[in-house]
């Protein structure tokens, strides 16, 4: 299956490969998903992670970038634990991008898969060695010794020295086998399992300049930048003398751009790299968005500039009706079952939108350009793809690129593209000044890499007993010849594949002139909607409870995995479906009339996870949401319990909000352009409780960025069908007079 | 010319009047800590205190401003202490923190004017703040804590956390 181009599953398990660890020298890949030729070898070393100060302070370094889910914590309180060192002891300091560190990958809930190891076996190597250096001092053997708060004991001789007075020493002793050293027994856990508060917390409290907007370099000047509404257009001409008459303006000039596709084999499919446009450059943020206004410019739009969105919806709908043009997966005969008399057959079609990411802070990016080396501050999920970028679009060696790492304003994928770093850079070797690029929320919301839409057309049926037998489902979305945009595609393994005897899944795409991208659980984020509620249907079609139905259909003997697949653990999902289920005493309580429950679960991201949602539906079709229950299953520890609550929480708000959003494309430019036509839930809209429930089990600990999101969706409307009878069946919810009170 | 006081501290402006608040208190006067978001009034980003009133300063204009006293995120307290900031700390409340600024600024001025409020007060003082992170049930609990330690009169030490001692390398974009 090639869900994409730029395969967000394939770089991992080429990073994942890298398991092996720091401190030992192992090599990674060039982590990079647009990296090209053969890897590139970056010994790593402890003193990279972890800096004990002859004062005895110890500084870890964080290396992911920071975007709201507290891995500036977390992945130093791996590296702590396994140090021995208490964590009031610890400062940490953010990593610049860097190959030394491994992947500095922020997305896919993978920094704790990925990082759950080798941060850990970072911290014990470096406890190894600070043994080794008090055991030689002291001439005893290492095995005599212990640790605790900072300090290495030897209980025999009565001996003991905090780790500051032995850090010197400690960087002469050799670096332990990996393999070999010692892990802590997770009993003795005392900083992992415990909640810790983020380490800008203050900072963020009190204000402090610590966001990838709030950059200030000296001389900076300020830019905006009129990228070409229309993907792939030319800015040919402007008013440009003009615009540099305005006050404070410094300089205006047209952005060629240039196609990346080129230098990146696997680039995304009409991604035309680094756009054209109309940059300005002022003073100050507010001259440049002015003059802005002023800003007249003549564009040839090429071969998109006609897009409309009702015309892809009209298109999609013949499309449904002839045969696709590609089958993803087939078991069974689904068209003999749909020939029998005795079963409920049921059809329905399912309409997904684009949706933006909207992040609170609007994309920015500063760079400095001078004498052929390039300094950059950036918010990047994926900084290193961003350096080798736009190393390769200035022509530089990557070792004159310095890629600062601050704190963003939410991620949920938009971080992932870099596309700023590009434009940065380009403008400030332009006018030889360091810049501060920002975008408007205009800008942010009409130039996104948007979760890309697609139609499902479901056709199922259950037997006289209230058992699935068949289910077809015809995805018509968009891309290239057969293969689909960007995380925009359909898994062939998705569930109920392996658990239904008959099943297809085929798929017809239409070309696409938008970018399209990760938003938070890409794919699954509008797969699980439409997955989850077509089983309701079924469920209620069969006349079954729909808890009991999703157990049933998991406690099939499913078919066997084909080579290189990856299927979910059906015991770990009915677990949380149960855990789910008791605690919202779903089945137990008596509702109002207008209130009701829904279920619903979706593997992603390595993450189990089922939801509850009570809602409430007045007459005017006002909805409600009066308490969600969370129950996920992310393995054997919860690393840091409040950050995990807070994850969760945030991804059921996250849902509610993708289910008023909307993108929609007019005459090939994005229609909708701030927060009034892109909505997010308000407080007063939010659920007043979301009980979120940890079932470990007995599994490597993974992320939690994501996975809890998807199930929400189906969760409320299979609420709201129980509640009003109406099936929801086309997002955002307002396209059916339904809206959250 | 335009005169007015930040946290206490008299400024003049000679640039465009029509400028938004926002930007002078941003790029003129380099206090970073109220947060551009829409632009539009939507999201509560960038509110500050105008004369003791909530106000969206990318809305109004510097010139609006005059000889107004105004407070922004910098001026609730320096070093945490309030007990609107000591209950953010104590309820975990942010995630990615760019809206909390916005939100404090409007809790502050919630409790100024009702000590007590409810679960419908704060929603309705609050609704404007938009939070992409969906932090708006610690917010609210967190509104809830603030007018219980301002009514005990006490402000807690925050619990021992571990220093970012990068932002101060980074913060002003300075070269490690
Ligand atoms: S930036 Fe002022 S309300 Fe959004
Ligand atoms: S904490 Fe991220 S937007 Fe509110």
């Amino acid at each position: 299956m090639t869900m994409t181009r730029i395969n967000r599953r394939a770089f991992l398990q080429v990073t994942a490969l890298a398991g092996g660890g720091f401190m030992l020298g192992l090599y990674t890949k060039a982590g990079t998903a647009l990296a090209q030729g053969p890897p590139r070898m970056a010994p790593l070393v402890p003193a990279d992670f972890i800096r004990i100060d002859p004062n005895g302070i110890v500084t870890l370094t964080a290396k992911n970038t920071e975007i709201g889910q507290n891995v500036l914590n977390t992945l130093p309180m791996l590296i702590a634990e396994e140090l021995d060192v208490d964590w009031k002891d610890v400062k940490i300091i953010r990593a610049d991008a860097d190959n030394k560190y491994g992947p500095q990958f922020t997305g896919g809930s993978s920094a704790t898969p990925m990082n759950w190891e080798p941060m850990r076996q970072v911290g014990a190597a470096g406890r190894h060695m600070l043994i080794a250096a008090a055991a030689n001092t002291w001439g005893v053997t290492a095995s005599e010794c212990s640790t605790a708060s900072g300090r290495v004991h030897h209980k025999a001789s009565n001996r003991s020295s905090g780790y500051g007075e032995l850090a010197s020493k400690a960087a002469t002793m050799p670096v332990p086998d990996l393999r070999s050293v010692k892990l802590k027994d997770p009993k003795d856990y005392k900083i992992i399992g415990t909640s810790t508060i983020s380490v800008e917390t203050k900072d963020i409290l009190t204000g402090k300049p610590i966001f990838g907007i709030d950059v200030s370099v000296p001389g900076m000047l300020y830019a905006v930048f009129q990228r070409t509404p229309v993907l792939g257009g030319k800015a040919v001409s402007a008013n440009l003398d003009a615009i540099k008459a305005l006050k404070g303006v410094k300089h205006a000039f047209i952005v060629e751009g240039r196609p990346l596709r080129n230098d990146y084999p696997n680039y995304l499919f009409e991604d035309p790299g680094f756009e054209s446009g109309v940059a300005i450059v002022a003073d100050s943020w507010w001259a440049a968005k002015s003059a802005r206004e002023k800003l007249e410019v003549k564009w040839d739009f090429g071969k998109w500039g006609a897009q409309d969105s009702a015309e892809n919806a009209k298109k999609a709908q013949e499309l449904s009706r002839q045969s696709a043009a590609r089958t993803l997966r087939q078991d069974g005969d689904v068209e003999a079952i749909f020939k029998h008399d005795d079963i409920k057959i049921i059809e329905s079609s399912y309409v997904i939108p684009f949706i933006a990411h909207g992040t609170m802070e609007p994309q920015n990016c500063t760079a400095h350009y001078k004498d052929g080396k390039l300094e950059i501050w950036a918010t990047s999920q994926i900084p290193q793809t961003g350096r080798t970028m736009v190393a390769r679009l200035l022509g530089l060696p990557e070792s004159d690129v310095t890629v600062h790492l601050l704190r963003g304003g939410g991620g949920f994928g938009r971080r992932a593209y870099n596309d700023l770093m590009l434009d940065a850079a380009w403008i400030s070797k332009t006018v030889g000044a360091p810049v501060k690029l920002i975008w408007s929320r205009e800008d942010d919301i009409q130039h996104d890499y948007y979760r890309c839409g697609g139609f499902q057309y479901l056709k199922g049926a259950v037997d006289k007993g209230g058992k699935l037998v068949a289910w077809h489902d015809h995805f018509v979305g968009y891309g290239e010849g057969t293969a689909f945009a960007h995380d925009g595609g359909f898994n062939a393994n998705e569930f109920p594949a392996r658990y239904v005897p008959n099943y297809r899944v085929q798929s017809t795409v239409m070309p696409l002139g938008l970018k399209t991208g990760a938003l938070r659980a890409p794919y699954s984020n509008c797969t699980a909607w439409v997955i989850q509620s077509f089983i309701d249907e079924l469920a209620h079609a069969a006349g079954r409870d729909p808890v009991q139905f999703r157990l049933d259909l998991l406690t099939t003997t499913p078919l066997p995995l084909a080579a290189r697949e990856a299927g979910l653990d059906a015991s770990r999902m009915m677990g949380v479906i149960k855990l789910a289920a008791e605690k919202s005493g779903w089945g137990k309580r008596q509702l109002p009339k207008g209130t009701a429950m829904g279920v619903a679960f979706h593997f992603s991201h390595r993450g189990y996870f089922a939801e509850v949602a009570e809602v409430a539906v007045d007459s005017n079709k006002k909805i409600k949401v009066n308490k969600v229950w969370v129950a996920g299953d992310i393995g054997s520890h919860i690393i840091n319990p409040s950050s995990a609550e807070a994850q969760a929480q945030g991804a059921v708000i996250d849902g509610l909000s993708e289910m008023t959003q909307e993108i929609t494309l007019k005459n090939g430019r994005v229609v909708q352009s701030n927060y009034h036509e892109h909505p997010m839930l308000r407080m007063s809209q939010a659920p007043p409780q979301i009980e979120v429930h940890f079932l470990k089990t007995n599994n490597p600990p993974t992320g939690l960025g994501e996975p809890a999101l998807p199930p929400i969706l189906p969760a409320v409307c299979n609420a709201i069908f129980t509640a009003t009878g109406e099936r929801i069946r086309t997002m955002p919810i307002t396209k059916q007079g339904f809206s959250f009170a | 010319m335009i005169r007015l006081k930040v946290n206490g501290k008299n400024h003049r402006f000679n640039g465009d009047p029509n400028m938004p608040l926002l930007w002078f208190l941003r790029d003129e006067i380099d206090l970073k800590g109220t947060k551009y978001g829409c632009g539009m009034g939507l999201c509560g980003a960038c509110t500050v205190h105008v004369n003791g009133r909530p106000a969206r300063a990318c809305l109004t204009p510097v010139s609006a401003a005059a000889n107004a006293a105004v407070t922004t995120i910098e001026g609730v307290s320096p070093d945490g202490s309030h007990p609107v900031q000591v209950a953010w700390e104590e309820l975990d409340v942010p995630q990615c923190g760019y809206c909390q600024a916005g939100q404090i600024m409007s809790a502050c001025a919630l409790l100024s004017s009702k000590p007590k409020p409810t679960d419908a007060d704060i929603d309705t003082a609050m609704n404007g703040n938009l939070c992409r992170c969906g932090t708006y049930l610690r917010v609210r609990a967190a509104v809830h804590k603030a007018a219980e330690l301002t009514a005990a009169n006490r402000t807690r030490p925050a619990k021992p956390a571990a220093k970012a001692s990068s932002a101060r390398t980074t913060r002003n974009g300075g070269n490690k």
